[in-house]
């Protein structure tokens, strides 16, 4: 990572911890959200925006993560930092073997896997609805939803451990696409067979990709169930998985900071939106297809190629 | 010595080549040439792994290569500069070069081989591919298969749409790797480039290799290039 992506990333960070002290709880509440959803989409991002890995399934890894972690607290009793622990290992075990398969297909081929795989994770969900409620779902008890003695259930507890997610995961990723790996997937994803002339198990690079992908929406998925105390089969659905490739896209795909700014204009957007008509979807639509029309390659992504090329 | 015997390749179902032979030497030059669609660039294509071979054999110093993964084939250090370039556009210089240095393990030392050989690229470093020209892009494309230290050097008309200041500076580069004892096979429709290059020349018509000349024999009665490009 250079000076200036240090710089950037963690002036961002301190805004956000900032902002907490600044903003009315409903606002500080709201970024809570963002900020678990914005993690999920930088997974995401990793797999579509550095990989060219259109994936249409992803809302089975952060549903994967979600029940991992919700099931073992809720029926087998655990703590919370042991059941995130295996929230993460189930996310990695579901996106090692769909990306096993999946990667056999490339383009269309591989968006229609992706997408009925997680169909199938959804149908699971709901099969199984003894343990997990179903679309109804359930909520985990007050009471055990601590992590390292932080109390998520207050107002502070839950946007600081947002926070920290938050933080670690753009730190990660941001030092991981700088690295050489990062500048090898940007291959792949802009000339596959030319990065396989270079010498690359393409194949290999892209599998990994994908799993790194998965467990941080599955970490995400686990977050949220662990924030804010709910799991249900909603969350894996289809517009689940049609979401972080939203926020991506408007952000800026390829770039560190896009899910999150993608993730802050949705949530905005619609929050604003619905709050002066009762047809907010209509005007959602019309200003993501004007965003498209004028800003395609997303907002950090048309500000890196018009005004600062050096935007990680 | 690099060994091409009867090979048959198709695009899906649609056959493309149907028995292509050549023997390409260290330290020479061997061009293959042809009219458009003789499959010079499927050869090529076939020989790097990036297109199923049906039938025949592709050995390098009796190394197998025929049935070898594209990626496996550029670890034997079989570096390939396609036509159009096929920089990966929005990474920099210095990023296409370490993309390039890293397949292979390659460290500080080929970059300063690589850069030395391109001294205009090391201005370039911080700029982005796609903001290139023509010129630089190519000079970047063949910068990055010499990061493998190949032993074979494929290349797919490097001087297409170049200035002629530009074609020059190529032609020297592909002089210096044949000096340097490499494999070099190379696609190229001009004349003037074949005939002052070629040690030895293979002719395609329709898929299939046809007569095989030393590049003294060009030389001697370039009337064989006209005869056989129809130019």
């Amino acid at each position: 990572m250079t000076g200036k992506d240090a710089a950037l990333h963690l002036g961002v960070l301190a805004v956000l911890l900032a902002a907490f002290f600044v903003l009315p709880e409903y606002h500080s509440g709201s970024l809570a959200r963002i900020m678990v959803l914005a993690v999920y989409a930088m997974g995401y991002n990793l797999a579509f925006g550095y990989t060219g890995l259109l994936s249409l399934g992803h809302a089975l890894f952060f549903a994967a993560g979600m029940y991992g972690l919700a099931l073992s607290m809720q029926i087998g009793g655990w703590p919370a930092l042991p059941a995130f622990l295996l929230a993460l290992g189930a996310a990695l075990a579901v996106a090692g073997a769909v990306g096993v398969l999946a990667l056999r297909t490339r383009g269309v081929g591989f968006m229609i896997v992706t997408l009925m795989f997680a169909q199938a994770g959804y149908l699971t969900v709901l099969y199984f609805g003894a343990w997990t409620r179903g679309d109804e779902g359930f909520a985990l008890p007050q009471e055990v939803r601590n992590l390292f003695g932080l109390d998520v259930t207050t107002p502070a507890g839950r946007y600081f451990a947002a926070l920290a997610l938050f933080a670690v995961v753009l730190l990660a990723l941001g030092a991981l696409v700088r690295a050489p790996f990062g500048r090898t997937l940007i291959a792949i994803r802009e000339n596959e067979a030319r990065a396989a002339m270079l010498g690359y198990d393409v194949q290999r690079l892209k599998w990994i990709a994908f799993v790194v992908s998965g467990v941080v929406s599955g970490a995400a998925g686990a977050a949220y169930a662990l924030l804010f105390g709910y799991a249900g089969a909603t969350f894996a659905g289809v517009q689940y998985s049609i979401f972080p490739l939203l926020y991506v896209l408007l952000g800026g795909a390829g770039t560190t900071l896009g899910p999150f700014v993608g993730a802050v204009f949705m949530f905005y957007l619609i929050d604003l939106s619905s709050g002066i008509t009762t047809a907010y979807m209509l005007v959602a639509g019309l200003a993501l297809v004007l965003l498209t029309l004028f800003l395609p390659q997303g907002i950090l992504g048309t500000l890196r190629r018009r005004a600062l090329p050096w935007l990680p | 010595m690099l060994e091409v015997q009867g090979i048959h390749a198709a695009y899906g179902r649609v056959r493309t080549l149907f028995g292509v032979s050549m023997t390409a030497k260290p330290g020479e030059i061997t061009c293959l040439l042809g009219r458009n669609g003789a499959g010079k660039t499927t050869t090529l294509r076939a020989i790097t792994g990036l297109l199923p071979v049906s039938e025949g054999t592709i050995t390098l110093d009796g190394d197998d290569l025929t049935r070898l993964p594209a990626h496996r084939i550029a670890q034997k250090r079989v570096g390939y500069i396609p036509q159009g370039r096929r920089l990966f556009a929005e990474l920099t210089v210095a990023e296409n070069i370490e993309v390039g240095l890293m397949a292979c393990g390659e460290g500080r030392e080929t970059r300063d081989w690589v850069l030395s050989i391109f001294p205009r690229l090391r201005e370039r470093l911080s700029q982005r591919a796609e903001t290139l020209s023509g010129g630089e892009q190519q000079m970047l494309a063949t910068a990055r298969a010499l990061c493998l230290r190949p032993r074979v050097l494929l290349l797919d008309e490097p001087t297409e749409g170049l200035q002629p200041s530009m074609i020059e500076e190529i032609r020297q580069v592909v002089l210096r790797m044949k000096a340097e004892g490499l494999i070099v096979v190379l696609v190229e429709q001009r004349m003037d480039a074949i005939l002052s290059m070629a040690d030895r020349a293979v002719f395609l018509d329709h898929g299939q290799s046809r007569e095989a000349f030393i590049g003294n024999a060009l030389r001697a009665d370039p009337s064989i290039l006209t005869r056989h490009l129809g130019v």
